[in-house]
């Protein structure tokens, strides 16, 4: 697979992922700079985690302008997979790819600690090698990842499953004191509602090895990999 | 000219900041004070002098990028 990982001036999980995706996975990953215009040869894209431009404004609201965010909202219009992680999801977000907005956290706090996710569904290229009753124990890091949405759209992404990801606790609960950053309906990651588009904010990447404590977040490459290979075989059957 | 732009949060959007704003006033001992909301203030300077031209321009300006109009309300004045 040719993954493509974005990179904006303070992105800072640019690495990381490209690191699984080679290393771990055995798969093609290269960095993309914000300025370029086109994805080149890809199968699928990463917007990394971050604080690209600083945050300023908004986050993720001066990244969704550059040139390569241009070339991702043509290659997702196509049926491209795109997954955003942390403020990769802010971009996605802001870009209007993916319904709803990130603001700050309920604490207003920084929250930098491991979390357990359930997995909604496993109908999505990000979530199709996560077994129904397996908890992902993997970290967050970050300001502002309180998802919020209107009523309406809220609703929507309920009636289109199209929440991947809860905060739960240790049980699998989505309790209130299991949600870090108050995010409506304890959401950590969505995805559109072609289902090719995703964002999460916890951080899968940073978990996808043994050595590291977990190993868990990995399934979500694993995933995307094998979304990857099925397109590929249909499109050559 | 110059735009002055007032972003706010919108009503149904929860405000940590202004919660917290309001809970230390009330600390304080400022009894009467209410809601509180922590927006943002953005001063742009213009070099045109048509005043209209400015003022959609801004607006759409506010539409795209200075403003997420999901999460947020804006108004503004052109001087």
């Amino acid at each position: 697979m040719n993954f493509s990982v974005l990179q904006f001036p303070a992105s800072n999980c640019d690495q990381d992922a490209v690191h699984v995706l080679r290393n771990v996975l055995g798969h093609s990953a290269r960095f993309l700079w914000h300025k370029e215009h086109s994805l080149g040869e890809c199968d699928a894209v990463i917007i990394p985690g971050g604080f690209s431009y600083g945050d300023y404004l908004r986050t993720g609201a001066i990244a969704r302008f550059s040139p390569v965010m241009e070339a991702v909202q043509a290659f997702a219009a196509n049926g491209g997979l795109v997954l955003g992680i942390c403020n990769g999801f802010q971009i996605l977000c802001e870009a209007g790819l993916l319904p709803g907005a990130l603001i700050r956290n309920r604490s207003l706090q920084f929250r930098c600690e491991h979390v357990f996710l359930r997995t909604v569904t496993a109908d999505s290229p990000f979530t199709n090698q996560i077994p129904a009753d397996k908890l992902l124990r993997v970290p967050i890091a970050h300001g502002e990842g309180c998802y919020f949405a209107d009523d309406e759209t809220l609703a929507g992404l309920r009636a289109k499953n199209q929440i991947l990801w809860r905060y739960v606790n240790a049980e699998g609960e989505p309790t209130e004191t299991a949600n870090p950053n108050g995010s409506l309906d304890n959401i950590a990651g969505i995805c559109n509602e072609s289902r090719n588009v995703a964002g999460l904010m916890p951080h899968p990447e940073r978990a996808s090895e043994a050595i590291l404590g977990c190993a868990d977040g990995r399934l979500v490459f694993e995933s995307l990999v094998h979304a990857c290979q099925s397109k590929i075989q249909a499109a050559a059957a | 000219m110059k735009a002055k732009i007032i972003i706010t949060p919108k009503k149904a959007v929860v405000d940590p900041q202004g919660k917290t704003v309001q809970s230390a006033l009330a600390h304080m001992g400022y009894h009467d004070v209410g809601a509180v909301h922590v927006g943002k203030y953005l001063e742009i300077e213009l070099s045109g002098s048509d005043h209209e031209a400015a003022r959609k321009q801004i607006d759409e300006a506010c539409h795209k990028i200075l403003s997420n109009p999901v999460i947020e309300d804006y108004r503004f004045e052109i001087e």
